[in-house]
């Protein structure tokens, strides 16, 4: 498990990683394996060498081999017709989804794709969303051979059902830029021509100039009021119809009044209106509300199991003859085969081979599973330990795990009803505003009844809530940004809030807690000689059990040894005769005859040699650095739980870390996952769920918020509100309470926003609003919150900084 | 007084066509990755030769 550290660290000139063996290697250049070797030959061959000088050691680790005939469900036109978003007379168009690129030298040699096949004609990479859309020649070359070209450099396309899927996907929003662009052009240009207006440098004697001016201001003002506004409208009426005033109803209420205000003043020719103000304030609402939305567009949020799933999958005929053939074509009976690595798209039941199938993801059971011939293996299961033949019970959406899909979390495509509390707090704004007015439309209809339409209109265009919109979409902005950099991704700026009022945290265990796919292995016991642990590796080489695999490992490798009388008891243990010593591995009841103590953490694995016991091995889960240190201080602030798929083996071990009080409940469905989020809701809970895998889909979905934890961003994560680096773990209580610093934000900016507002009022209250004082008005307020938020969100941070986190790009 | 009547107009047309540059670009997708570009006009163009990517990892490990 653990390679001792060499003197001189070599480190494998294609991807990076430390050289143990050193059997690899070109002149000079060493490989840590077979397969980085291999690709550099092919960019060497291929004259693409600059890939290793752009960056250090750019390549991926090619240690995990690629079955060939992995991509042979791509010579099926059906498939090649559904993946392909354009086709001509000889060309074809692919994009592909890389999660592996991460450097400039991955965006060069992508771009380069036509040396290693010249069938390419040009490959364009889409670094933010790790795509690169490649057309190709289809007569000279086939999607096939594309996909396998980019697999022999590294960069393996991910595939899945989800690819085929009928919603395609979401193409690229462009209005909010355009109403962005027109609405700060029609700004600037209305502000340029307004200039005259601010300094009176139109004499009166000047009146065609002046109302030149005015009609051409009235003109760029048309765009911003019709187009670029139009969301306020929008959602401020849709607001309405449902009885409920949100923030963007007085908002669009005082660009009206503007508007209207602003086309009477310049049709009667009694003034220059303030087309100006209403254009800006559009301006910087639209550039809040962009930033704010502005989330990290390489992680996907509402993934469900179609993108875990593969797309094709081989169906043998009964002739004997393997097809590939489309996930989502697979009737009932069909004969599949599996290969190794590979995920199982349907229930079935197995029909030949080994089965040993690891659930991890799905049921959150840590190790592996075996089965065997006649036993129904659930979809979702990766197998792994070589390849297997089934035959399909149930169809890909009927399955046991599919079906979770089906619940009504998923159903209605539920906002969380929530209203932020952003809404509540314009309407007390927009009561008080409405006061201000009606007082001052009193106060003059008594003394001068004149002025009273001016006094009004310039309350409600001075002091409209564009403030507090400003304040929040910025924050929020900022705020998302910051999170990103601890490997926080949210979904949505709503999440920050959501966060902002958990009360209980809800843990999953498998992935979640502890590491994925590692484990801790000890040995208690005499002290093992080394002829003892070479009789002890020899025998669980012999075996694919996932202890047996974990012991290997733990071991020091010997020479083979002569192995006679090998046998296997299922679920017991194994034994042989091993250089004239008859050794025992496994369960207590298998090595000692009886049953053991009470477990205290993981699995334990007894060994006697010739029928003496020398000890076991105990393999437990890996937990995550620093996890004490972590719960202990969400201790103090949240009610912490924790809900696992697996069986409760560690249940005593995480009583010591999460201490007794703390309920853990096992062997939990993923239905049970999310009806327990339910009751805890329905007890006025507000609930953070933690979870990796696709059985804490339906409980991420259902809680107010759900952090998927991934340890690598490139993995499938489950519909979730926000994804969280692994390494970044520890941080969570910080970035949940950075999460709480938000309203205080919010609030000090508007409340600094409000200062010039009363500014404005005490000029609008008399009636004699002027356009510049507006004008000056508007942009320093908005600029002042703008750095008011920036500076307080990253004051806020500093804290964060402190923790030293792990900030390397992924 | 009058030419700026027609300056203004016509500076206004000059703006206008800008702006209609700026949202065909936005329409042609040139917005959608604002970070790639950035990397791409760095390559060179011609291939670099095996002999002159030697010496350069030598001085490399020298360093």
């Amino acid at each position: 498990m653990y390679s001792n550290a060499t003197q001189t660290k070599v480190t494998c000139y294609h991807c990076g990683e430390d050289v143990v063996e050193k059997h690899y290697h070109i002149k000079e250049k060493e490989f840590c394996c077979r397969g980085c070797q291999t690709v550099y030959e092919i960019i060497n061959k291929s004259d693409l060498c600059s890939y290793y000088d752009l960056e250090q050691n750019p390549g991926i680790n090619q240690k995990q081999e690629i079955r060939k005939g992995k991509f042979d469900f791509l010579d099926d036109a059906q498939i090649i017709k559904k993946l392909i978003h354009f086709q001509d007379d000889t060309h074809q168009h692919i994009i592909f989804y890389l999660p592996q690129m991460h450097c400039a030298s991955c965006i060069w040699i992508l771009e380069h794709l036509n040396k290693i096949n010249s069938g390419i004609i040009k490959s364009q990479v889409n670094f933010i969303k790790k795509e690169v859309t490649i057309i190709y020649n289809f007569q000279e070359t086939s999607l096939k051979k594309v996909a396998e070209a980019l697999t022999l450099i590294g960069y393996e396309p991910h595939i899945s059902l989800n690819d085929v899927s009928t919603d395609k996907v979401k193409k690229y929003d462009t209005t909010a830029i355009v109403k962005l662009g027109i609405a700060g052009f029609c700004f600037g240009n209305i502000m340029m021509l307004s200039f005259p207006e601010y300094f009176s440098l139109a004499k009166s004697d000047d009146i065609g100039l002046k109302t030149w001016f005015n009609y051409l201001n009235l003109f760029l003002a048309l765009p911003v009021f019709f187009y670029s506004a139009s969301e306020f409208f929008i959602s401020g009426y849709k607001g309405l119809r449902q009885k409920f005033l949100n923030i963007d109803a007085p908002i669009a209420l005082a660009v009206l009044i503007t508007f209207g205000r602003s086309l009477y003043e310049i049709l009667s020719g009694t003034g220059a209106g303030y087309l100006d103000s209403m254009s800006g304030i559009v301006f910087f609402m639209l550039i809040g509300r962009y930033f704010q939305n502005r989330t990290y567009q390489s992680i996907s949020f509402d993934r469900d199991f179609t993108s875990y799933f593969p797309l094709g999958v081989s169906v043998i005929n009964e002739d004997g003859t393997e097809k590939q053939i489309s996930v989502a074509d697979l009737k009932v009976g069909n004969r599949i085969k599996i290969h190794n690595d590979e995920i199982i798209p349907a229930d079935s039941i197995l029909f030949l081979g080994k089965a040993t199938i690891d659930y991890s993801f799905v049921t959150g059971e840590s190790l592996p599973v075996e089965k065997s011939i006649g036993e129904i293996a659930y979809a979702g299961g990766k197998q792994t330990s070589g390849a297997i033949e089934l035959e399909v019970v149930k169809e890909v959406s009927q399955s046991y795990l599919t079906q979770l899909w089906n619940n009504e979390a998923f159903k209605e495509n539920k906002e969380k009803v929530k209203v932020s509390f952003i809404h509540r707090v314009s309407r007390y704004f927009t009561y008080f505003l409405f006061s201000i007015a009606a007082i001052a439309a009193i106060y003059w209809s008594i003394n001068d009844p004149s002025k009273v339409w001016g006094a009004v209109t310039a309350v409600l265009i001075v002091a409209c809530p564009c403030a507090l919109l400003l304040s929040a979409t910025f924050t929020n902005g900022n705020m998302i940004r910051i999170l990103n950099k601890y490997k926080l991704y949210v979904k949505n700026a709503s999440v920050i809030e959501y966060m902002s009022e958990i009360d209980t945290v809800v843990f999953d265990k498998t992935g979640t807690i502890t590491e994925q796919g590692k484990s801790e292995i000890s040995f208690q016991g005499i002290e093992l000689f080394e002829t003892q642990s070479q009789l002890i590796h020899s025998l669980a080489n012999q075996s694919n059990h996932p202890l047996s695999k974990s012991i290997v490992s733990f071991l020091p490798f010997s020479k083979r040894l002569n192995i006679k009388n090998y046998k296997e008891f299922k679920g017991f243990g194994t034994s042989a005769t091993i250089n004239g010593h008859f050794i025992k591995m496994g369960s207590s009841d298998f090595v000692l005859g009886k049953d053991s103590a009470q477990l205290i953490s993981g699995s334990r694995v007894y060994v006697s040699i010739d029928e003496e016991f020398i000890g076991y091995f105990i393999v437990k889960n890996a937990y995550r650095n620093g996890l004490e240190k972590i719960v202990s201080s969400l201790h103090t602030q949240f009610d912490l739980k924790i809900l696992s798929g697996d069986n409760s083996s560690e249940e005593n071990y995480l009583k010591t870390i999460f201490g007794n009080k703390t309920e853990m409940l096992f062997e939990q469905k993923p239905e049970d996952k999310l009806n327990f989020i339910k009751h805890l809701q329905n007890n006025h809970k507000k609930v953070l769920m933690i979870g990796d895998g696709l059985n804490d889909a339906g409980a991420l979905k259902q809680s107010n918020v759900g952090i998927a934890i991934s340890d690598n961003t490139n993995n499938f994560s489950p519909a979730c509100d926000a994804v969280l680096s692994g390494k970044n773990f520890t941080l969570l209580k910080e970035l949940v309470n950075y999460c709480r610093k938000q309203k205080t934000i919010i609030f000090s900016s508007f409340v600094l926003s409000i200062l010039y507002n009363f500014v404005g009022l005490f000029f609008a209250v008399q009636g004699d609003l002027k356009p510049v004082i507006a004008a000056i008005l508007m942009p320093i307020s908005s600029i002042s919150i703008v750095l008011l938020t920036t500076g307080l969100s990253s004051f806020y941070e500093l804290k964060l900084k402190k923790l030293n986190p792990d900030k390397s790009q992924f | 007084m009058s030419a700026i009547f027609i300056m203004i107009g016509a500076s206004l047309l000059l703006a206008i066509g800008f702006l209609i540059a700026f949202i065909w670009s936005v329409k042609s997708n040139q917005y959608e990755d604002d970070y790639t570009p950035s990397v791409r006009i760095l390559f060179d163009n011609t291939t670099i030769q095996e002999t002159k990517q030697e010496t350069n990892n030598n001085t490399k490990k020298t360093k």
